[in-house]
């Protein structure tokens, strides 16, 4: 009996902690972070982030490529025509008949709209744009996946991040959904939201975008990393911010 | 110039102590790493920091390769008299730059 009773609790347990956080325990990667990194992404004045948002609203207002015109000749005050953009990406485009990223709907509008070379991933310059862009949703809730055309990528999404990957065999969910709160090495193993980006991580000294930061997830687990602008990283980030509905927008965040 | 955000109180009282603070972007670079040619990346830190307020120095650093890129620095001095706070900082390619920021100086002392 006494025995029975015992399993029965580690199956109950074992439960628990393959559940997706359910909605009212999901928790923002900076309710991890230490008191000084999370007093360091609170203040504008010392958020290492800003510099590049400043950077960012640089751009927003310098005419580039063969069109000679600006992200704000067409968009005007990023303040009013950006807000909440940022909430509902990665979205579904027509053209393309597939979900794409902020960042790649920022390529979009420089090569159609600016008729300029586009940005290198990870480029300072894009992380620049697509942090002033996203910064302008900062406190906004995600809503990303409202749209039923998102639906199978976001099943998609969701298989590539309970398979299991690379020589240490681990899938997504094994650290973010059934041992988030504990550690690994140093770090604690946060939720996965992705409600921050792009951000300054400190390991990094530099903004890096949620790709650089999965990348960095895949190779710790060796496993090969998909390519910056891949499907599969897209996939991932809606189904990430599905997941993350309803949690508000930082950037620019700031992690260890 | 490199990208700063310096933070100054606008008005303080006479005799309080206030916060200077200064993120500046700079990539601190160590002078240790080498590239992917396998050549050593040359030194490039900020290497003098200084702050003067109406001309006289209220503090200084210098700054070693072991600070992160992007630095951020901080600091306190005595508001004493409305005026001018000069920050200014020198990197190893010898570029120097200056930021200024006025403070106001209310009569009443602080009790
Ligand atoms: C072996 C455990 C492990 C696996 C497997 C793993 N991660 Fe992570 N992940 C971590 C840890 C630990 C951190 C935090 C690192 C830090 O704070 O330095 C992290 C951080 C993240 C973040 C950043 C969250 C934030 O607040 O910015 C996201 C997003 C993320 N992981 C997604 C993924 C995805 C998607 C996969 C699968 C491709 C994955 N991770 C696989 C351990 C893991
Ligand atoms: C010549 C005008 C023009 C320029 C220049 C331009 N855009 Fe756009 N942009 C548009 C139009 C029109 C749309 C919406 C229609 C569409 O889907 O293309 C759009 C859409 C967008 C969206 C998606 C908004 C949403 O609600 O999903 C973003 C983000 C964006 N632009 C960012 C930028 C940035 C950043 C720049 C500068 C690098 C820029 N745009 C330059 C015309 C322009």
């Amino acid at each position: 009996m006494t025995v029975r009773r015992s399993s029965l609790a580690a199956a109950v347990i074992l439960l628990a902690g393959t559940a997706l956080a359910s909605d009212t325990d999901r928790r923002s990667g900076f309710d991890f972070m230490g008191p000084q990194t999370q007093a360091m992404q609170a203040d504008d004045t010392a958020n290492p982030g800003m510099l590049s948002v400043l950077d960012g609203e640089d751009l927003w207002n310098t005419p580039a490529g063969a069109a000679n015109r600006s992200c704000a000749d067409c968009h005007g005050d990023a303040a009013t025509s950006m807000r909440g953009v940022a909430t509902r990406y990665p979205s579904y485009d027509e053209k393309a008949k597939a979900p794409i990223t902020l960042d790649q709907r920022i390529l979009q509008c420089r090569a159609d709209r600016q008729e300029a070379p586009p940005l290198a991933w990870e480029s300072p310059d894009l992380l620049a744009l697509s942090a002033y862009v996203a910064h302008q949703s900062r406190g906004l809730p995600v809503e990303t996946g409202a749209d039923p055309q998102l639906t199978p990528f976001i099943d998609q999404g969701r298989e590539l991040f309970t398979q299991r990957q690379g020589q240490l065999d681990f899938s997504c969910a094994d650290c973010h959904d059934a041992n988030w709160g504990k550690r690994l090495g140093g770090a604690v193993i946060p939720q996965a939201h992705p409600t921050g980006y792009p951000i300054y991580r400190l390991e990094w000294q530099a903004m890096g975008s949620l790709q650089r930061r999965l990348r960095n997830c895949m190779a710790g687990v060796r496993a090969e990393p998909y390519g910056f602008g891949s499907p599969e990283h897209t996939e991932l980030e809606l189904f990430l911010m599905t997941r993350a509905r309803g949690l508000p927008l930082e950037t620019p965040g700031v992690r260890p | 110039m490199a990208r700063t955000l310096i933070n100054v109180p606008a008005t303080a009282k006479r005799g309080e102590v206030v916060e200077i603070k200064a993120l500046i972007s700079h990539p601190m670079e160590t002078g240790f790493r080498t590239g992917s040619d396998g050549a050593l990346i040359p030194r490039d830190i900020i290497h003098r920091f200084a702050c003067t307020y109406n001309g006289e120095e209220v503090f200084s650093a210098d700054l070693f390769p072991a600070i992160t890129a992007n630095p951020f620095i901080t600091f306190t001095t005595v508001a004493e008299e409305s005026g001018e706070i000069a920050l200014s900082w020198t990197d190893d390619q010898g570029n120097t730059q200056t930021e200024t920021a006025k403070i106001t100086v209310g009569q009443d002392p602080v009790e």
